[in-house]
């Protein structure tokens, strides 16, 4: 019989619910103010402001050791704090990547100077990070990497450019995913990462790369002989394959992988108020059981990573079923309501079908492409 | 426990020869009398009630093997309706058992009369549990004749029936048969769909094709992991109506009945699909599971009436409200 287990999530506890009010509190006192446009961008909005109020209200590093300016809170308060986030259309662009995976994966692979210089900042919403893995001839295949860390005494020379970093220009640290000894052909031998200080690394050029909407999120990294502290070595050289595989079993699991859209599930709310037709109740309906169940799903894998079990299969499957979901929104709106989308206009509902529909390519794209994600499942299932 | 003997009695009553009797309309009173003395129409009971006291886990194991192992008996409709009636405070079935609601039965000096649609092995049952209004009716054998004869899509009888009953028990209705049965049948969709995927694991893998099995193609596997996530969806669909159905929430039952009826469907086309023109047909077991999601995903209310629910409170809860009711479900 093939099991795929799905541990039924806790109901939320009183202290989840009270965290839950206090929270949308906290969002409501912050980002009250802004438009459906502006919630729209969804985790691909950047504010260093939030952040550090995220930070200072004890929103960051939830589940980390005090000790490392964490709060030792569980798996799902974190859940509630990070879905509330994005249902709320807040901007979390810098802090999102570092306390989603780079600060958990510091907490697991780094070294004491590394957790205690690197997580108080996290945690306090100052240090934002972005993700060093795909390059040009190295996206799905990452085992394909071919930037170079050679070591040099105190230092490592890296060679080499990374490309879809998200807020590099922004971000003051990546977790690079390199190759420290060996060629592309040893695949998943050899391989290490390091932090490297965006703001800091001699050697480092960052250059934009606009996306089809117009916006600068993505950049290409250039690493010219570029310097970086042999300290800065995360974990132990030539195990970064098995590190970045923990990395991504952060990244995929998450409510954002199917809450991209949900401020265009508003809007079509409101759209559709006073016109209660049978086919728009019909189609409400079945899109929330759709997203009900999502969340169930996601919920039920936030309990498996609190219970430190391997989830990799499910977290793989709510990202397949959750890009669908969020990927197909705009469709489903444009058999409800008749409308021209524009990128520019201060109009809720044709700005946010615009934003929705410009970036809604990405999510099947970025975190593990959807073919990806179906060789996961299928292996899972004992193919191949 | 209770799982492994349900595994162990149908593994070993319940052949090809059963589900073509099953097929024909013909009771099978050999197994159900197996059935009874097992216990099982009891299995979601609480011990108070006379039942085994199971776990929410464990009741749903023991629904989704109902659906896992296609069996062609209204064994989940039983264990449904006797929930049903403990509840209420009425006496439980002593055979097998329906459960529907009809509200336009007349009652009239007493007497309820009317037609109930499409009741599962409806002349073979020993009661009704049947809701008319905020009124829960446990209507006997007696109280019924066949108004019009009616065939599920997996062949299995589906009589419509004609009320003519003194009432003479009945109790406030708990909660809605039709929450009640619609819970029940996403448990046995997630069951059936768990089967549907063993089967093509199975044939995928086994199945040789331009000298390679069929699973080692990337094209197949991908469906395979559709078929996956669809299982996934409704299992975990099922959970969430059961959680509902037990907390009283009538919008959590229709967003889990809701994902399993689209998951019945989603996954029946993908598995027949992969399993080529042998899963088209009766010589190939497939078509038990695919028979039967096609048939129990339109049972017990509609899509569309359980869409038009949910889709309403979601318009209703408005853009400021949306997202605090989905949490809630």
């Amino acid at each position: 019989m093939t099991a795929i287990p799905f541990p039924a999530p806790p109901a939320d506890s009183d202290e989840v619910l009270a965290l839950r009010r206090e929270f949308r509190a906290f969002l409501d006192t912050h980002l009250g103010h802004r438009s459906p446009r502006q919630r729209s961008d969804n985790w691909y909005g950047f504010s260093r402001e939030f952040s550090r109020a995220m930070g200072q209200a004890g929103y960051l590093g939830m589940t980390w050791p005090k000790q490392y300016g964490g709060h030792e809170r569980s798996a799902f308060e974190r859940y509630v704090i990070v879905e509330e986030s994005l249902a709320y259309g807040a901007p979390v662009g810098a802090h999102w990547i570092a306390d989603r995976q780079s600060g958990p994966s510091i907490l697991k692979f780094g070294t004491d100077e590394q957790k205690e210089t690197i997580l108080p900042d996290i945690a306090a919403g100052q240090l934002a990070f972005g993700i060093g893995m795909s390059e040009p001839d190295s996206g799905s295949d990452l085992a394909a990497t071919r930037t170079k860390a050679v070591r040099d005494g105190d230092v490592y020379r890296v060679t080499g450019t990374k490309v879809w970093t998200s807020f590099a220009h922004e971000a003051d640290y990546v977790i690079l995913f390199c190759r420290t000894s060996g060629t592309p052909a040893d695949r998943h031998q050899g391989t290490s990462q390091l932090l490297v200080n965006l703001k800091d690394t001699p050697g480092l050029t960052i250059l934009p790369i606009i996306d089809l909407a117009g916006q600068h999120h993505f950049n290409e990294m250039h690493f010219e002989d570029a310097v970086v502290p042999a300290k800065n070595l995360l974990g132990a050289e030539g195990d970064g394959w098995n590190q970045v595989m923990s990395e991504l079993a952060f990244e995929r699991s998450g409510p954002e992988r199917f809450l991209s859209s949900i401020e265009l599930m508003y809007q079509m709310l409101a759209m559709l108020k006073g016109r209660e037709d049978e086919a728009a109740l019909a189609t409400i309906g079945r899109l929330t059981a759709q997203l009900a169940v999502l969340r169930r799903l996601s919920r039920s894998v936030a309990a498996m990573l609190q219970e430190k079990q391997n989830a990799g299969l499910q977290a793989a499957i709510v990202k397949d079923v959750g890009a669908v979901w969020e990927q197909t929104l705009p469709d489903f709106a444009r058999q409800l309501i008749d409308a021209e989308p524009d990128p520019r206009t201060q109009a809720a509902y044709a700005g946010v079908l615009a934003n929705i529909v410009h970036n809604a390519p990405s999510w099947s794209l970025r975190g593990g492409t959807r073919e990806i994600l179906r060789g996961i499942i299928a292996r899972g299932l004992g193919t191949r | 426990m209770l799982a492994e003997m349900i595994q162990r009695l149908f593994e070993r009553s319940l052949d090809d020869k059963a589900q073509a009797q099953a097929r024909d309309g013909i009771w099978n009173q050999a197994l159900w009398t197996e059935i009874e003395e097992m216990g099982l129409p009891l299995a979601l009971l609480s011990e108070e009630q006379g039942g085994f006291g199971l776990s929410a886990a464990e009741q749903g194991e023991a629904l989704r093997l109902l659906g896992r192992l296609a069996v062609p008996l209204p064994v989940a409709e039983t264990m449904a309706a006797n929930r049903l009636l403990a509840n209420a405070g009425l006496p439980l079935a002593e055979g097998p058992a329906g459960l529907a609601r009809a509200d336009d039965l007349v009652i009239d000096g007493g007497r309820i009369k009317g037609r109930v649609d499409r009741v599962a092995w409806g002349e073979n049952l020993d009661c009704l549990a049947l809701a008319v209004g905020a009124t829960l009716y446990r209507v006997p054998r007696s109280g019924w004749s066949l108004a019009e004869s009616g065939t599920a899509l997996n062949f299995q009888p589906r009589p419509s029936l004609a009320i003519d009953w003194a009432a003479d028990a009945s109790a406030a209705l708990p909660y809605s048969p039709l929450a009640e049965g619609a819970t029940m049948r996403a448990f046995q969709i997630a069951g059936a769909l768990e089967a549907t995927l063993d089967l093509t694991l199975e044939h995928t893998a086994t199945r040789i094709q331009f000298g390679k099995p069929l699973q080692k193609n990337q094209v197949v596997q991908h469906e395979l992991a559709k078929l996956a996530g669809e299982l996934a969806c409704a299992t975990a669909a099922a959970d969430l109506a059961a959680e509902a159905l037990d907390r009283g929430d009538l919008m959590g039952v229709a967003a889990g009945s809701l994902r399993a009826r689209e998951a019945a469907g989603n996954g029946a086309a993908i598995a027949t699909q992969m399993h080529g023109a042998i899963g088209f047909t009766r010589e190939h077991p497939l078509h038990l599971f695919t028979t039967s999601l096609w048939t129990w995903r339109d049972e017990f209310g509609g899509q569309v009436m359980w869409a038009k629910m949910l889709g309403k409170a979601a318009l209703e809860a408005g853009e400021d409200g949306y997202w605090p009711m989905v949490t809630t479900l």
